[in-house]
């Protein structure tokens, strides 16, 4: 039995040289994964290629069981996939209401539950609902492109540096907040900058360099290895 | 006091009436830009033009009209007739997205490159129009032309000036009302209304989020051409129609539309009125007002000449690129 979601020998760029060399990412339900390494070790494109945004030479993508890797990103929302990107991640002009509707365009069923769960998960963000998304904070943006995201129901969200510029009290909050989405079932997989804390509430880290596997295990066993504490986390 | 009032009626009915008309009617055609704009991200030149070719589309209907004698005196036949100017002017800029703009979307060209295209498809438009309808001044406004008259007004309250209200005014502005109203509630209430602020906000998020491009590309050119041609019309009817002016509109359009922040529907509104009024108040001559307030003068006290109206909005385009090129309601920069 393979895992909920396996990217397994991705090789491929954006129509240049190869960025990701057999590169392999998995991510069991309820797991949060981590993929960390230094600058311009294709974290991001890692994860852009598991989500579609990029053609991929060698390897393949499997969803719960589902060969997806032909298909483009908008059918792999269909699919089950949420994807949150780094910047640019939500309607600056639309109430946070009318961005959390944006992101179950695709349901035709009712989707008012699901908007409860996500204000449920992000009690400010039903506080704030009627205002412009451009108007919150960088945390509360973020929490809004986690939610938008979240209203497609996806069985695994995938995250872009959902910490980039935000406080580190706002990180350790928006951490909280990831696990407690893990916690209701959904696959994550992020990418992150800030290694250390990423790492201590992930299941499974993935350290890229140069676009290969360098190090995989737990997040706690790559914590505890000094190779990785050296290179990668400052000692 | 009689006095005050004869100033007050006389610049009720050469600057506010007119003023308020001109301005509704900007105002439309600034809206269809703007969503033009928001939508397909580029200044679309063809507009004037296609406001021309819905009008010709309603006159035509007008006359079709009045031959098999439908009307619907007092009114004008022209409201009957809109909507085949409508239908006209949206087939004509769904045809013209698939025949030409599509292929431009396809190489994913640059604004500029849509907008150039856009002074050909003017061109061809400007075409057509000519072709079908003739180059001619129309006027096409049957029915009751006023809703009081300045005799009229006079012997009801005794004032030595009169207030004109005439029937292409008030249905001006009874209509932009319904369509603003209308279009406000589609783009904040609906589904597709939605989707489409989405995608002018966040194109890559909007597709992320499963909302169909096409789709609101379609609804958008819908919109504006319905615009288009809603605004053409009221234009000719209230002034007359020639098929030559609506390329000379453009320049108080696009003002209008930058003025109050292009790409958003609010700016293109407030933007058409701002520019309807400076050019009315600074092109009138307040000589006989001035008489009324007890200042005579021997000059027209006119700012400037009537010929030089579109001056007007040009400078106001200068200035706002110039200091404030988002606008009033922060738009996007050009």
């Amino acid at each position: 039995m393979s895992a909920f979601l396996a990217a397994t020998h991705m090789t491929g760029g954006y129509g240049g040289a190869d960025i990701l060399h057999d590169c392999s990412i998995t991510v069991e339900k309820g797991e949060i994964a981590v993929i960390v390494g230094p600058n311009g070790a294709g974290k991001s494109t890692a994860m852009k290629a598991v989500f579609g945004m990029l053609g991929l030479r060698e390897g393949s993508v499997v969803l719960d069981g589902e060969d997806i890797t032909d298909l483009s990103p908008q059918a792999r929302v269909r699919m089950g996939m949420g994807f949150v990107p780094q910047t640019n991640n939500v309607f600056v002009s639309m109430s946070v209401e009318e961005n959390l509707e944006m992101g179950a365009f695709i349901r035709d069923d009712d989707f008012k539950g699901t908007m409860e769960q996500v204000f449920e998960l992000f009690p400010i963000l039903k506080e704030k609902r009627r205002q412009p998304a451009g108007e919150l904070s960088g945390g509360q943006r973020q929490q809004v492109a986690v939610g938008r995201a979240l209203m497609t129901q996806p069985k695994l969200l995938m995250l872009d540096e959902p910490t980039a510029g935000v406080s580190p009290i706002v990180m350790d909050e928006l951490f909280d907040r990831i696990l407690e989405v893990a916690a209701t079932g959904i696959a994550i997989l992020m990418v992150e900058q800030n290694a250390r804390q990423a790492l201590n509430i992930a299941d499974h880290g993935f350290v890229l360099v140069q676009g290969r596997n360098r190090f995989t295990d737990t997040g706690e066993a790559l914590l505890a290895n000094p190779d990785v504490r050296r290179s990668f986390l400052g000692g | 006091m009689t006095e005050i009032l004869n100033a007050l009626v006389l610049f009720t009915n050469f600057v506010i009436l007119p003023g308020a008309t001109y301005g509704a009617q900007l105002a439309l055609g600034a809206l269809g830009v703007t969503l033009i704009y928001g939508i397909l991200r580029f200044a679309n030149f063809a507009h004037g033009d296609l406001m021309a070719f819905g009008a010709a589309g309603t006159i035509g209907a007008v006359l079709l009209f009045q031959a098999i004698g439908i009307s619907i005196a007092p009114l004008p036949t022209a409201i009957i007739a809109l909507p085949f100017g409508i239908l006209l002017a949206c087939a004509l800029a769904l045809l013209t997205d698939k025949w030409v703009y599509r292929f431009y979307r396809k190489q994913r060209a640059a604004p500029v490159v849509f907008t150039i295209v856009s002074v050909g498809v003017m061109f061809m438009y400007n075409g057509l129009t000519r072709f079908t309808i003739g180059p001619d001044d129309r006027q096409f406004g049957d029915g009751e032309r006023f809703i009081i008259k300045a005799r009229a007004f006079k012997e009801m309250t005794g004032l030595s000036e009169g207030l004109a209200i005439r029937t292409s005014q008030v249905i001006t502005l009874v209509i932009a009302v319904i369509v603003v109203v209308a279009l406000f509630r589609f783009l904040n209430k609906s589904r597709t209304g939605k989707a489409m602020r989405a995608y002018s906000d966040n194109e890559d998020l909007a597709l992320l989020s499963g909302i169909n491009p096409d789709r609101v590309v379609m609804v958008a050119w819908l919109i504006a051409a319905s615009l288009a041609a809603i605004a053409g019309t009221l234009y000719g009817l209230d002034k007359s129609y020639k098929p030559f002016v609506f390329a000379q509109l453009l320049l108080p359009i696009f003002a209008s539309a930058v003025v109050g922040g292009i790409g958003q529907p609010i700016g293109a509104i407030a933007g058409g009125f701002i520019i309807a009024f400076s050019e009315v108040t600074v092109t009138y001559a307040y000589k006989k007002v001035a008489f009324y307030l007890g200042f005579e003068s021997d000059s027209l006290l006119q700012l400037l000449s009537v010929e030089y109206k579109f001056a007007i909005s040009f400078v106001i385009l200068v200035v706002v690129l110039l200091i404030r090129p988002t606008g009033i309601f922060k738009g996007r920069v050009l």
